[in-house]
């Protein structure tokens, strides 16, 4: 019932490996990004003094705001590296497979 | 042609926000409840560069009329949009009035806290990116029922779905119809049913000739305007404080009712349980509405859907910041002037209420021309809003209820086009009776419940049915009849309903979003219901996993499927 040109396609060595790597890929940044994130929510919560000093003695700004400024940058950042890589070799990749499969 | 999705999503989350500081900061909900507004004398060079505005889309919406002929041009531009211009759009879509006046009011009002919020509402798209993005290209036609019922059954799951996707724009178009009467009596001075019905009428006319071409360039223009006003106005804000940050801050201490206090997190996060219901909501309820999700079938493949990705979600960042500066900059240029207070009384009530921050700092730096421009963008911005809606309830009702499972896919473009067509024009009056009818009501649950119901029914069958071999339609159709129930109980219980809506004395759901609570509710009797399936469709369901896991990841066959 399954149909066979994607049966075909699990019989490929290189779809598994695609999938590996880029399921590999995904989940660490979504890790990095999620665990980033909830834990300075708890240091929000918890432990507000931390975010609250002052960057230095003389400073005005906090620590909180280049700590929270970093998130927003860093998270975009791991977008681009997602997107270098999606874009890049695993497309290649992806593209070896349809080829292989459809020829 | 999704492009509105994202615009408002964003005001969606500002709204979100909003609501949930309605109690620590009443004056603060604007965007879906501005409270009583007054209004304002009428806005000459707001409404002029409005004007310009509405002209310019309507010649876009004329040229977008001869090139939308199929159903695919109606709903997904025909999938040829480039992954920038998409980018673009999305974060038009998701860069809302609600969120340039919400979030920044916030950071005017209460500091750091705001800074805390603005960050929630940016985290979710690197997850979009890295789990949904790609899957959703490469499973998708045109709809999120598309890919709910791609392996489960069609009519059960399709209607439940279709249903889902009109719930939450049909509660969204109403928060977003007040909102726009309460913002355009305000900075324009028009009456509340006249910019309603303005409103109205011209979603319908972009919608219905323009379909998703016209509203992905009336998102594109409008994120351009907004980009380029809030780069302006930060440059100017800046320039007030020699650009530098640290004598903004330094400002801000000295002007602002608590000091130093608003250089760290207050009280407005402090309870755990909140801020991650709060978080979850934001997060899976923003890749779990209707509008968002059609966004991504408009690109060609995959590999546009990510790109497109990384280029909104880098302006929607560069944004956020901006907003951040500029109420930082707000807490002393505006909360020291008497001029922007009722009766010039300096830390009393903002003259239009506690979402003006921002206005009134554009005025204070760059004088009535540049507070019109910027009126004219809020206005654009809830026009970009409600199309992108419209055209999501128009697609669950024509392609998901119409052509699928009424026709069986017998339907033929035409009359596939023309349903959509009517469904979008229903949608129209719908709006503007239900905007008018909601004129006197607060309807900032309304924010909690699309998307405690966006997070709670369409997102647990969403990534199950993409991650899970498992899930099967009798599991999904619980989940989400559980994630349905408890979401709307949970927001009914809550104090935007319960104490503010119905006038008891406390709420009995302590949370003002129930993500964290309907969200796992849904998730967990989805996998368990699933798991005791033993009917024969459900292991037939099980098995073709197999398959559309392989297109997933590939895309093999999603070309083809684009084009039916």
């Amino acid at each position: 019932m399954s149909n066979p040109v994607y049966a075909r396609v699990r019989q490929n060595p290189k779809f598994h490996e695609l999938v590996k790597k880029r399921s590999r890929l995904a989940l660490g940044l979504s890790a990095i990004v999620l665990v980033s994130y909830y834990t300075f929510m708890m240091v929000v919560a918890f432990a507000p003094q931390v975010l609250r000093a002052p960057l230095s003695e003389e400073s005005a700004l906090s620590v909180g705001f280049p700590v929270g400024a970093a998130i927003i940058v860093v998270s975009w950042l791991l977008t681009g590296v997602y997107s270098h890589f999606a874009n890049g070799e695993f497309e290649t990749l992806n593209d070896e497979i349809t080829r292989e499969t459809l020829q | 042609m999704s492009r509105a999705i994202g615009k408002t999503a964003g005001l969606g989350l500002g709204l979100a926000v909003v609501l949930t500081l309605a109690l620590s900061v009443p004056a603060l909900a604007a965007g879906g409840d501005l409270g009583a507004v007054d209004k304002q004398p009428v806005n000459v060079s707001a409404i002029a560069m409005f004007l310009a505005f509405v002209v310019m889309t309507l010649g876009i919406t004329y040229w977008a009329a001869s090139r939308t002929k199929s159903t695919s041009d109606f709903y997904t531009a025909g999938g040829g949009i480039t992954g920038f211009q998409n980018g673009l759009a999305i974060a038009g879509d998701y860069m809302s009035a609600a969120t340039l006046l919400g979030l920044s009011s916030l950071v005017f009002a209460k500091g750091y806290d705001g800074f805390v919020y603005t960050i929630s509402f940016f985290v979710g798209w690197p997850i979009i990116l890295f789990l949904l993005a790609e899957r959703l290209r490469n499973l998708g036609h045109f709809t999120f029922a598309d890919i709910a019922s791609y392996r489960l059954d069609q009519n059960k799951i399709r209607t439940f779905a279709a249903i889902g996707s009109l719930t939450v724009v049909c509660f969204y178009l109403i928060v977003q119809m007040v909102g726009a009467g309460q913002l355009i009596k305000l900075l324009f001075g028009l009456d509340y049913n006249v910019a309603v019905v303005v409103v109205g009428v011209l979603m319908v006319v972009y919608v219905t000739f323009g379909g998703m071409i016209a509203t992905t360039w009336v998102q594109i223009i409008k994120a351009v305007l907004l980009l380029g006003g809030g780069i302006a106005l930060t440059f100017l804000a800046l320039s007030r404080f020699g650009f530098s940050l640290e004598a903004i801050a330094k400002s801000a201490i000295a002007s602002h009712k608590d000091g130093i206090k608003i250089m760290g997190p207050g009280t407005l996060l402090a309870d755990p349980v909140s801020a991650v219901s709060l978080s979850l909501g934001l997060l899976f309820g923003t890749a779990a509405l209707p509008h968002i999700m059609m966004r991504f079938f408009t690109v060609p493949n995959a590999k546009e859907a990510r790109k497109s990705v990384f280029v909104a979600s880098g302006f929607i960042g560069f944004f956020f910041l901006l907003v951040c500066i500029l109420g930082m900059a707000a807490i002393t240029i505006v909360g020291t002037d008497p001029q922007f207070f009722e009766g010039g009384i300096v830390g009393g009530k903002l003259i239009g209420g506690g979402n003006m921050p921002v206005m009134h700092l554009a005025k204070a730096l760059g004088g009535d021309l540049f507070l019109g421009f910027l009126s004219a963008v809020a206005f654009a911005t809830i026009l970009a809003v409600v199309s992108g809606l419209a055209l999501a309830g128009a697609s669950a009702i024509a392609h998901d209820l119409y052509a699928r499972v009424i026709r069986k896919g017998t339907a033929t473009e035409r009359e596939e086009m023309r349903v959509s067509k009517m469904a979008s024009l229903v949608l129209g009056v719908l709006a503007v009776v239900l905007g008018i009818a909601f004129e006197k009501q607060n309807v900032a649950f309304l924010v909690g419940l699309t998307f405690g119901i966006a997070a709670s029914v369409n997102f647990p069958v969403l990534i199950l049915s993409m991650y899970w071999k498992g899930l099967t339609t009798r599991g999904a159709l619980a989940g989400g009849l559980a994630g349905l129930v408890s979401a709307v109980t949970m927001v009914i219980l809550s104090n935007a309903v319960w104490v503010v809506v119905l006038n008891n004395p406390a709420p009995i759901f302590p949370y003002e979003h129930p993500a964290l609570f309907s969200m796992t509710l849904a998730f967990l009797v989805t996998i368990v219901v699933s798991k005791l399936d033993g009917s024969a469709s459900a292991a037939a369901e099980r098995v073709a996993f197999d398959d559309q896991f392989v297109r997933s990841q590939t895309g093999i066959g999603a070309a083809a499927a684009s084009n039916h």
